[in-house]
C-alpha cells in the first residue's frame, strides 16, 4: 500500500469520527498552544530583560591600550599610545559582532559654572556613537554634539543628572556655559538618569564632549590626564631609564625617526585612553572580542607570537548574569513544554488504544482481504501522526492568538519565534509517531481470526 | 474435466490450549475443482469455521499440504498470505463486516489498495462501479451502511469480494443474518456468479436450505469429512425453484 494511499486512508478514518479526533488533539492543541504562546511571551519578556541587562554594560567591551614598559618598569595598563580614533571607526566597519563603538579620551578636573565648582567623575570626550553603545539615547533634554562638531573640536558638552544638580542646582542648564580648566563649554544636552553602576559609581556624573575639543583642548594643557604624563616616557624608550633624575632636563624624549616610521600614529598624539564597544548582543561578545583582536593585530601591525599592543575587556559579570537568566527562562519553558506534550502524547496514546480496540473488526477484515501487519501499522501510525500534526497547526494558531492577546490586552512584549514554531511542529509529529507506535503495533499484531470474530 | 483449484492432502490443525492438546481437523484431503459450487456443512465443532479459515489462507495447518491455484500455501509467510487472501481469495461473512460510516463505492474500492501491483484512483473506481452494477447496487454508490437493507449491505461486500477477480470466493454463513425472501436473492446471486462468472464459490452453512443450492456438499464430523456428495443438476434446480 502506498503512502499516499495511507494517507487517503487515514484521513477517511479520521473524518468518520470528527468530535472524537477533535478531543483526542485537545491535549495536543493545549500543549503546542501553551508552548508557543510562552515562548513569545518568554521570548518577549527576556528580550526586554537583556536590553534592560545591556544598558547597564553588559555587552560592552572596553578596548584599551596596552602596557607600556621602561626598563622594567610598567606603567599600568593603559600607557601605550597606539589606539586611536579610527580604530573605533575600523571596527565598526570591519567587526560583524559589534554593534557599536566609541573612541574615549578621558580628563578629570575642576569644571566651575558661575560661582560653582564640581569636580565630575567622569569627563568623557567622545563621538556621538558613545550613547548607542551606552544604550543611552533617551536624552533627558536638548541633543548630542554631532560627526561635524566632533571634527571641529567644539566647545560644546552634554552633562549628566549630578552635574545639573551639583552646578545649577536643578535650573535649566541648556545654553549655559560652563568652564572645563580655563576652556569654555556650552552646554547642548542633558543625559537621562542612569543611576550607580555595578561598582557603585554615579554614572550621572559625566560630562561628555567632543574627543578632539576634550584631547586637544583640555587634556594636553592640564596634565592632569594619567595618559599624557605617561605618554612621553612609554616613547622614550630605554634611553629615558638611563636618566636617573629626570626633572632637570626635558623628560620628553623626541622619537626618533625610526620610532616615527613604525608608529605613525604617534606623531599627533591623537590616541584615545580607550574605545568601548557595544557586541550586537550577549552571546555575541565573545566572537566581538576575537574579530577586534584580529583587526588590531594586523593594524598595529604586530607580528604573531608578539603580545598585542591592547586588552580588551568584557564585562563578563553582567553578561554571565544575562545568559543565565536567558538559559534558566529557556530551560523553564522546555521543560513545561516537554511536559505538557507528554501528557498530550499519552492522551493520543489512549484514545488510539480505544480505537484499535473498538476498530478490532475493521482491522481484521482489512486483514483478510489483504493487509499486511506492515500496512496496518503505517496505517494507525499514520492517523497518530496526521492527528498530532493538525494539533500541533491548530496548537500554533491558539498559541499566537494568545499571544498577541496578551500583548494587545496586557501590552507584554512579545517576540515571534520561528524556531518555537518549527520545533513544536516537529515535535507534535514526534510525539505521533512515538505515543501512536505502540497502538499501531498492537493492530498490526491482531490475529485476523480473532478480529473478524470480535464483538 | 476441469483443473483443480484447491486440493487438500491430509491437512491437520491442532490446538494447544494449555496442558490440553485439541485436534480440530484430523486429516483433511479434498480436491476442489475450478468453477465448482461447494456447501460445506457439519454441526458445530465439527471444524467447518477451522477448515474455512485455513482454506482461506488466515490460518496455517498444524501439519498437511494446501495447494491453491497452483500455489502451496500453507507454510507461506504472514505477509506472503495477505498477498494471495488480496490477489486470489474473496470473503463473504455473516455479519457483512462493512466499515461504518463508509459509502458502499469506498467499501468496494478498499481491498485494491493493498494490492501491490498497485492501481490508479481512477481505475478503481471504475472497477468498483463495475462490480457493484453486477450485484444491481450501481444507484446505492455513495450508501453509508445504515443507509442500505441487510441484503443491499451483504450485496456490497459480494462485491467487495469480487472486485480484485479472485478465482475462489469464500462465503461463511452468508445468510445467517437475512430473511428468507434476501437469502433466496443472495443464493440465486452465488448460482449465478457460479454460472456466468466461472467463480469457484465455497458456501459455509449449517442451513440443508442453503446447502441444496450447491452443487457438491462435503459434509464435517469431528475433523474428518464425513461425506462428500455430489448434487445433481435437477435436485439443485428443483432446491432452487422450491425455494422461490
Amino acid at each position: 500500500m502506498t503512502i499516499t494511499k495511507t494517507l487517503t486512508t487515514a484521513i477517511r478514518a479520521l473524518r468518520r469520527n470528527v468530535t472524537r479526533s477533535l478531543l483526542t488533539i485537545l491535549g495536543i492543541v493545549i500543549g503546542i498552544a501553551a508552548v508557543i504562546a510562552m515562548m513569545e511571551i518568554g521570548k518577549g519578556s527576556s528580550g526586554s530583560i537583556a536590553k534592560t541587562i545591556a544598558s547597564m554594560g553588559a555587552n560592552n567591551l572596553l578596548v584599551m591600550p596596552g602596557t607600556a614598559a621602561s626598563g622594567g618598569v610598567s606603567f599600568g595598563a593603559g600607557t601605550t599610545l597606539t589606539m586611536t580614533a579610527e580604530d573605533a571607526d575600523v571596527i565598526i566597519k570591519d567587526c560583524s559582532a559589534v554593534a557599536a563603538a566609541a573612541p574615549i579620551v578621558r580628563a578629570r578636573t575642576q569644571v566651575i559654572y558661575q560661582d560653582k565648582n564640581w569636580v565630575p567623575t567622569f569627563i568623557y570626550g567622545t563621538v556621538p556613537e558613545y550613547l548607542d553603545v551606552r544604550q543611552w539615547n533617551n536624552l533627558a533634554d536638548g541633543e548630542m554634539f554631532t560627526d561635524t562638531e566632533v571634527r571641529n573640536g567644539s566647545r560644546v558638552c552634554l552633562i549628566g543628572q549630578t552635574i545639573v544638580k551639583q552646578l545649577f542646582g536643578g535650573r535649566n542648564p541648556l545654553g549655559e556655559e560652563l568652564r572645563i580648566q580655563s576652556v569654555s563649554f556650552k552646554v547642548i544636552g542633558v543625559l537621562s538618569p542612569k543611576g550607580a553602576n555595578t561598582f557603585g559609581m554615579d554614572q550621572d556624573d559625566i560630562i561628555l564632549a567632543p574627543w578632539t575639543t576634550i584631547k586637544y583642548r583640555v587634556s594636553s594643557g592640564s596634565g592632569s590626564s594619567t595618559n599624557s604624563a605617561t605618554s612621553a616616557a612609554s616613547g622614550g624608550g630605554s634611553s629615558s631609564s638611563t636618566s636617573v633624575y629626570p626633572g632637570a632636563e626635558s623628560v620628553y624624549t623626541v622619537p626618533t625617526a625610526a620610532q616615527l616610521q613604525k608608529m605613525p600614529s604617534h606623531v599627533r598624539f591623537a590616541n584615545v585612553d580607550q574605545i568601548l564597544v557595544s557586541a550586537k548582543s550577549g552571546p555575541e561578545t565573545k566572537v566581538a572580542i576575537a574579530q577586534i583582536t584580529a583587526l588590531l593585530r594586523d593594524r598595529h601591525h604586530i607580528r604573531e607570537g608578539e603580545p598585542e599592543d591592547f586588552s580588551i575587556r568584557d564585562m563578563t559579570e553582567s553578561a554571565s548574569a544575562l545568559a543565565s537568566t536567558t538559559t534558566m527562562m529557556t530551560n523553564l519553558l522546555l521543560a513545561v513544554a516537554l511536559i505538557s506534550l507528554i501528557v498530550g502524547g499519552v492522551g493520543i496514546m489512549n484514545i488510539m488504544l480505544v480505537s484499535v480496540t473498538e476498530r478490532t473488526r475493521e482491522i481484521g477484515l482489512r486483514m483478510a482481504v489483504g493487509a499486511r501487519s506492515r500496512d496496518v501499522l503505517l496505517q494507525f501510525l499514520i492517523e497518530a501522526t496526521l492527528l498530532c500534526l493538525i494539533g500541533g497547526f491548530l496548537g500554533l494558531g491558539v498559541g499566537r492568538g494568545a499571544a498577541i492577546g496578551v500583548e494587545k490586552i496586557l501590552k507584554w512584549p512579545i517576540e515571534m519565534s520561528i524556531e518555537a514554531i518549527i520545533a513544536s511542529i516537529v515535535v507534535s509529529g514526534l510525539v505521533g509517531i512515538v505515543f501512536g507506535f505502540y497502538p499501531a503495533w498492537k493492530a498490526s499484531q491482531l490475529d485476523p481470526i480473532e478480529a473478524l470474530r470480535y464483538e | 474435466m476441469t483443473d483443480t483449484l484447491i486440493q487438500l492432502n491430509d491437512i491437520r490443525r491442532t490446538f494447544i490450549m494449555g496442558e490440553l492438546v485439541v485436534p480440530v481437523l484430523r486429516g483433511i484431503t479434498l480436491t476442489i475443482p475450478r468453477g465448482d459450487l461447494v456447501a460445506l456443512t457439519g454441526s458445530s465443532g465439527s471444524g467447518k469455521t477451522t477448515l474455512m479459515n485455513t482454506l482461506g489462507c488466515l490460518d496455517r495447518p498444524t501439519s498437511g499440504e494446501y495447494w491453491l491455484d497452483g500455489v502451496e500455501v500453507s507454510k507461506l509467510s504472514n505477509d506472503k498470505r495477505a498477498m494471495i487472501r488480496n490477489r486470489k481469495i474473496g470473503f463473504v461473512f455473516q455479519n457483512f463486516n462493512l466499515l461504518p460510516r463508509t459509502t458502499a463505492l469506498e467499501q468496494v474500492m478498499m481491498p485494491l489498495a493493498y494490492t501491490a501491483s498497485g492501481m490508479t484512483d481512477k481505475k478503481a473506481k471504475d472497477r468498483a462501479v463495475e462490480v457493484l452494477t453486477k450485484v444491481g447496487l450501481e444507484h446505492r454508490l455513495d450508501h453509508m451502511p445504515s443507509q442500505l437493507s441487510g441484503g443491499q449491505q451483504q450485496r456490497v461486500a459480494i462485491a467487495r469480494a469480487l472486485v480484485n477477480h479472485p478465482p475462489v470466493l469464500f462465503a461463511d454463513e452468508p445468510t445467517g443474518n437475512l430473511d428468507s425472501a434476501t437469502t433466496t436473492e443472495i443464493l440465486a446471486m452465488f448460482q449465478d456468479l457460479n454460472k456466468v462468472e466461472k467463480i469457484t464459490i465455497i458456501l459455509v452453512t449449517h442451513d440443508p436450505m442453503v446447502a441444496g443450492h450447491a452443487r457438491r456438499n462435503i459434509r464435517l464430523r469431528d475433523g474428518m469429512v464425513e461425506s462428500d456428495v455430489q448434487v445433481d443438476e435437477t435436485a439443485m434446480q428443483l432446491a432452487a425453484g422450491g425455494a422461490a
